[in-house]
């Protein structure tokens, strides 16, 4: 009888918890797997996410084969529409440009569009060129090359740093355009954000862009950058927050919306967001998804903050919801 | 007399066992040869041909096969970059490796004193169960700087300004290139290509190498005159396996190629190899023909491992017909 019960006990358990699966972006890799832990404890509800890519994420999402995918860089409202799906952003990211100039020390050096599209078009070939000279005139940059670090795998890193430069650097825009890879002028690729890092300490002058938290957990020098009202932003949470706040989220477009050189006093440019894709024709695996996510913004900001991940501002997460709603899909 | 037919009876039964059991594993057996050996790289192909189609239709053979431009965003896409570094690293570690590899098969088989023998070769064999990543790492991290700074820099000082090789030596040396690529690359395929090399010169027949002693002849002449023209088809089967290795080696190269989609100008300049960029961009492609490129250059990849191993098979047959006469 004991025997039976237990079974029971068991079986029925089994059939409760929810089992949600998840593909996509290596970015959010970390924090999704913290979440799907204390959500687990929590409820009993089962995550189960891998870190296979955003392309594949997205792939995976319009092939049905798992209940969300997750993508650095947000499919335009005609996608969406085309595959039947939905989006939404959930965490907050950003690339930061950090470099290895001898003899400089400590110094945070100021970088504008200019100087960050000059670099990497293999334009600006020196540290001491006076164009980056007047853009720091404090320090006294050396007289050595530049070495230009990029990535050499697929990643969403790319995508936001050369959304970024199509938007500020028309000529960028031109001859390389952006996606999560592109077609590098100059400059030699590593792999993940740990070979840039390595090109650009073991290079005497390197430039590489890498991922904030990344660059944080590491400590690495990150530039400011001058945004689109001139100033020189330190990339930190709150200048994020400020570029996330600033953008104008729009539920009718599947909130495609690029964090890249938006407007505030204080909002860091090379920002970006990761997006989450559902299936709107299968509601109730949407459905598994969302209780997942809702619970993530109510309860798993503090989670992030730990992991240097930026939460989404309150005022966007009401759209979040709303926008649920509307589509039939919350939870 | 019931004895005797009980006897032939049991006999009778053992051998329909027998039989059965040997029926059996010639059927399970024969099937997986058949999936294993023909039915499996049949299969591969025509799925990466058909992955691959809508970029065949797009770029053709010839176009793609001689297009250089690698532009994921404008998908626009040609495979010479890819096809280049990995014919060109292929042959250079092929270059390095191969008098190397021929030496310590020769001092193995030859030189070496007999207690000595065993030692050496577990020892070269070892070398190739290392896993590749750790290659890749120890490249990355020690022989990069020690060829950026020291090995590079004194290359171009010494050959930079001899005509014609002196262009092979030109850029800024990052260590990070065709040639510490290659290097590495050698150093993976050393121990493997020793290996095949040994046992090709074991092969030879103690007689005739006696006999070469008994008209005089010298330690190296035997080597030279017997061992090796013996044994040539069998070394370049053994090399051509080898440059097996070398052309679909990932994750070393990964870390020392460079990964840029270029033509590389001289031997210090950065590269990429068709299974880098495979397993480099595969994750990320986010655009049918993107995906589709990469799977037509997969497909690059197997016809030439194919071809590669195809002219291996044919220097082995050669070699299995001269030990019958």
């Amino acid at each position: 009888m004991k025997k039976v019960l237990l079974a029971t006990a068991v079986f029925s358990g089994a059939v409760l918890a929810l089992e949600i699966t998840g593909a996509g972006s290596t970015f959010v890799y970390p924090i999704m797997s913290k979440w799907a832990y204390e959500y687990n404890k929590v409820t009993g509800n089962k995550v189960n996410y891998q870190s296979i890519g955003s392309g594949g994420g997205i792939r995976q999402a319009i092939n049905r084969t798992v209940d969300f995918g997750a993508t650095d860089g947000p499919l335009t409202p005609e996608e969406v529409e085309k595959n039947k799906l939905l989006q939404f952003p959930v965490v907050i990211g950003a690339d930061v440009i950090t470099y290895n100039v001898p003899g400089i020390g400590k110094t945070v050096l100021n970088m504008d569009q200019k100087a960050v599209c000059d670099i990497y078009m293999g334009k600006i070939r020196k540290w001491n060129d006076p164009y980056l000279q007047q853009l720091n005139p404090n320090v006294k940059l050396p007289d050595r090359p530049i070495v230009v670090v990029h990535r050499s795998d697929g990643s969403g890193t790319t995508w936001i740093f050369t959304n970024w430069l199509s938007k500020v650097c028309p000529e960028w825009k031109e001859k390389v355009g952006y996606g999560t890879s592109v077609k590098w002028p100059v400059g030699v690729g590593g792999k993940g954000n740990e070979g840039v890092t390595n090109y650009v300490k073991r290079s005497q002058g390197g430039i590489g862009y890498v991922e904030y938290i990344y660059a944080k957990q590491n400590n690495l020098p990150a530039a400011r950058i001058k945004n689109r009202e001139g100033n020189f932003v330190e990339p930190s949470v709150r200048t994020m927050q400020e570029a996330a706040k600033n953008a104008k989220w729009d539920k009718s477009k599947h909130f495609y919306e690029v964090l890249t050189d938006q407007p505030g006093k204080d909002a860091y440019p090379i920002t970006g967001a990761t997006f989450i894709l559902l299936a709107k024709d299968q509601p109730e695996r949407a459905k598994k998804a969302t209780t997942f996510f809702k619970w993530a913004y109510e309860k798993g900001d503090k989670y992030a903050e730990e992991l240097n991940y930026i939460p989404m501002p309150a005022n966007v997460k009401k759209l979040i919801f709303e926008y649920w709603k509307e589509h039939g899909v919350a939870p | 007399m019931e004895n005797v037919a009980e006897v032939q009876k049991s006999i009778k039964e053992i051998k329909t066992r027998g039989e059965f059991l040997e029926r059996f594993l010639k059927f399970s057996f024969g099937f997986w040869a058949l999936f294993a050996g023909l039915l499996f790289p049949i299969l591969a192909g025509v799925i990466l041909l058909y992955e691959a189609r809508l970029a065949i239709e797009k770029f053709g053979f010839i176009h793609f096969l001689t297009y250089t431009n690698w532009d994921p965003v404008a998908e626009d896409f040609g495979a010479l970059t890819m096809v280049f570094g990995t014919v060109v690293s292929t042959i250079l570690s092929m270059l390095i490796a191969a008098p190397v590899a021929i030496g310590i098969a020769i001092f193995i088989t030859e030189l070496a004193p007999n207690w000595f023998k065993p030692i050496v070769s577990t020892a070269v064999e070892l070398l190739a169960a290392i896993p590749s990543i750790i290659y890749g790492l120890w490249g990355f991290f020690i022989l990069t700087p020690i060829m950026a700074t020291k090995v590079e820099p004194w290359l171009q000082d010494k050959l930079g300004d001899v005509p014609l090789i002196g262009k092979l030596f030109q850029g800024a040396p990052t260590g990070v290139d065709v040639l510490t690529t290659s290097l590495v690359l050698s150093i993976m395929i050393i121990p493997f290509m020793a290996s095949v090399v040994r046992d090709a010169f074991n092969m030879v027949p103690p007689i005739m190498k006696e006999s070469a002693y008994g008209l005089g002849a010298t330690k190296w002449e035997v080597i030279r005159q017997v061992v090796i023209p013996y044994t040539a088809s069998g070394i370049a089967g053994g090399l051509i396996l080898s440059a097996g290795r070398a052309l679909g080696e990932t994750m070393a190269v990964t870390f020392l190629a460079g990964n840029n989609p270029q033509i590389p100008k001289s031997l210090l300049d950065s590269f990429t190899t068709i299974s880098v960029a495979l397993a480099n961009q595969f994750t990320e492609a986010d655009t049918d023909v993107y995906l589709s490129a990469l799977y037509y250059v997969g497909l690059l990849l197997y016809l030439v491992s194919f071809t590669m191993l195809g002219i291996a098979k044919f220097m082995v047959l050669r070699l299995e017909k001269r030990w019958k006469v």
